[in-house]
């Protein structure tokens, strides 16, 4: 190392030394798969869709330039966008703050000290590794109207059963628990946070005399909030990838789907670029959305420096 | 003085084993009872697709098939090539396994264990792209692809795999940060070669970490729709999740043929999860990926 650091030091010159330019091409070739495939499939691609994005392009005829035409479209002029906003949103706004409560339920469930927990812990995460497309045929099953074991288990309770995925009023609602099926990785990452909580400090609330639900609020709470803070920015994104659930959903019920309730935004996407090939305006929704996608991360980030508390941080 | 803190404490353990075993007497059946929730719909899976047709339709329904229908597995096999699906399937599962794990490796142990001038700059941009949602970069990569006629091939969805994955070679990068530099030094003056420290040193003590690459590059091949999706035309070449759509057009009365069908779907992956149990949870906490 200190030879090194002489050879290096023994060249003053303006150039980068011998020794530099070494350690740059070797550094370079080890990372050169990620480089090339940055270049190629993310840079190249970047620019490329935000250059389709002003234009009218078919795949089979040269790109035409439009101008903003197809951000006006979308923006004051296609229905459509507004309505699969309206669903992605809702969907976001009903099902992050139920899945992560129900998560956090059960992860402090499953986090006290009994006898038998990580057979609970299977059962309850087995679940989320269902691949999507099985887990929403048998959930399609489930809620059908007339043979599915629902609305079967519901009369028998006396209540007449809706029509779930085939109702307009209630696909939205039967997709939001149908989703929270799968909160176990969620769940998961509670249970590892729960885990890290420092023992001392429960035990001092404890003395200090909080009870269960005080020391829950009061130290529990605050010492998990980045992980909250986490899942909710990895919930936000995932509202806006759900695809492809609702693409077999709607495919069920043809191509519209239940009054187009769950026509989510990556659905609408994928119809306009790889249905229409308009791959101009898909790319606009697509720049849309990742626009979206910046600016509820930069709310949620700068709203959390009130309520998130970060160890280590004074 | 001190006989009343003895005397209150005395009872706050008391009050406290009692609140134990009521807590416990509450607990147990709740998680129970949620279990059930959670394992229901996997149970009715299965046992519709052990039924005959008209079973599935009986009321009351069933809760078990009076005669196990084990037929319907060969039905919804001769309803569709679900055998040549998963060939196709695995297909794609292990190049990409086998890519990503070996790109992401080398990528990472260059971001982490050697030391070269906008090194740090160009990390700032593997983490950069992982902000950008895939719906942008997917036109465009499709174009390429198109232009060079890898449309309805499975090269769109096995070559990328060689450029590595943001998220994995970051993550691969915080677990080669752990490794003590002082064995790689070591290694130097024994005249050993950065491929030779990366291949014979680095990747036996970082096996936890390339398990959990493997694991979820595995599954999210497996499950992956949207590729599959927009690449493969050709019903010969469809994977699993896409080719489980010719069973939508079935009606209710072959729901038992459905359920068979997703079955063998869920199936590996449970296996899967039961085989590689700690590292699925540990990956699962160490990256926040969900399933």
């Amino acid at each position: 190392m200190a030879a090194t650091a002489m050879h290096t030091a023994g060249r003053p010159r303006r150039g980068i030394s011998v020794h530099t330019r070494r350690s740059l091409i070797k550094g370079l070739l080890f990372v050169s798969p990620w480089l090339i495939g940055l270049l190629a499939l993310t840079l190249y691609p970047i620019g490329a869709s935000l250059y389709y994005s002003f234009t009218s392009y078919d795949v089979f005829t040269p790109p035409i330039w439009v101008g903003l035409e197809n951000y006006q479209t979308a923006i004051l002029g296609d229905e459509n966008v507004a309505l699969a906003l309206t669903n992605t949103f809702l969907y976001a706004l009903v099902f992050i703050p139920l899945a992560q409560l129900a998560a956090l339920f059960s992860a402090l469930l499953l986090n006290v000290d009994l006898k038998g927990q990580s057979v609970f812990r299977t059962f309850f995460y087995l679940p989320s590794i269902v691949p999507a497309v099985a887990s929403t045929i048998v959930w399609i099953w489930l809620f059908n109207p007339q043979y599915g074991i629902i609305n079967i288990v519901l009369k028998f309770l006396g209540i007449p059963g809706p029509g779930w995925f085939v109702s307009p009023q209630w696909a939205m609602p039967a997709y939001i628990l149908m989703s929270l099926w799968g909160i176990g990785g969620g769940m998961v990452i509670y249970l590892a946070a729960l885990q890290d909580v420092p023992k001392e400090l429960k035990e001092a609330a404890e003395l200090d005399g909080a009870g269960a639900w005080r020391r829950f609020l009061n130290v529990t709470l605050p010492m998990i909030s980045p992980v909250i803070f986490f899942n909710v920015i990895m919930g936000i994104i995932g509202a806006f990838q759900v695809f492809a659930q609702v693409f077999i959903i709607t495919g069920s019920y043809g191509a519209a789907g239940p009054g187009n309730r769950l026509l989510f935004y990556s659905l609408y996407l994928y119809r306009q670029s790889f249905q229409s090939f308009k791959m101009g305006y898909a790319s606009a929704l697509a720049w849309i959305l990742f626009v979206i996608i910046m600016v509820l991360t930069l709310i949620v980030f700068r709203s959390s420096a009130r309520y998130v508390y970060y160890a280590g941080e004074k | 003085m001190g006989t009343v803190t003895m005397h209150v404490r005395g009872k706050r353990m008391i009050g406290k084993r009692a609140r134990r075993a009521i807590t416990l007497s509450m607990l147990y059946p709740l998680l129970v009872a949620l279990s059930l929730l959670f394992l229901f719909p996997l149970f009715w899976m299965v046992s519709t697709s052990l039924k005959t047709n008209p079973e599935v339709a009986t009321m009351p329904p069933t809760w078990l098939p009076a005669v196990p229908q084990w037929a319907n597995y060969p039905g919804a096999l001769n309803y569709a090539p679900l055998l040549k699906f998963a060939r196709n399937t695995l297909l794609i599962c292990a190049c990409n396994v086998l890519g990503v794990t070996l790109s992401c490796s080398l990528v990472a142990y260059g971001f982490s264990r050697l030391k070269w001038p906008g090194r740090d700059a160009l990390f700032i941009m593997v983490l950069a792209t992982m902000m950008i949602p895939g719906q942008v970069t997917m036109i465009p990569v499709y174009i390429i692809f198109s232009k060079i006629n890898w449309v309805n091939t499975f090269y769109p969805l096995t070559v990328p795999s060689i450029f590595g994955s943001a998220f994995f070679i970051f993550l691969l990068r915080q677990f080669f940060m752990t490794i003590p530099f002082e064995i790689s030094e070591a290694a130097i003056i024994d005249g050993a070669s950065e491929l030779g420290i990366y291949s014979r040193i680095i990747l036996p003590l970082a096996k936890p970490a390339l398990a959990t690459v493997a694991l979820f590059t595995f599954l999210g091949n497996w499950n992956d729709f949207l590729g599959p999706l927009i690449y493969l035309s050709d019903p010969e070449k469809y994977t699993l999740s896409i080719g489980l759509r010719f069973f939508q057009t079935l009606t209710y009365s072959e729901f038992p043929m459905q359920m068979a069908a997703a079955t063998m779907m869920t199936l590996p992956i449970i296996i899967l999860f039961f085989l590689t149990q700690r590292t699925f949870i540990q990956g699962i906490a160490m990256t926040g990926l969900k399933g």
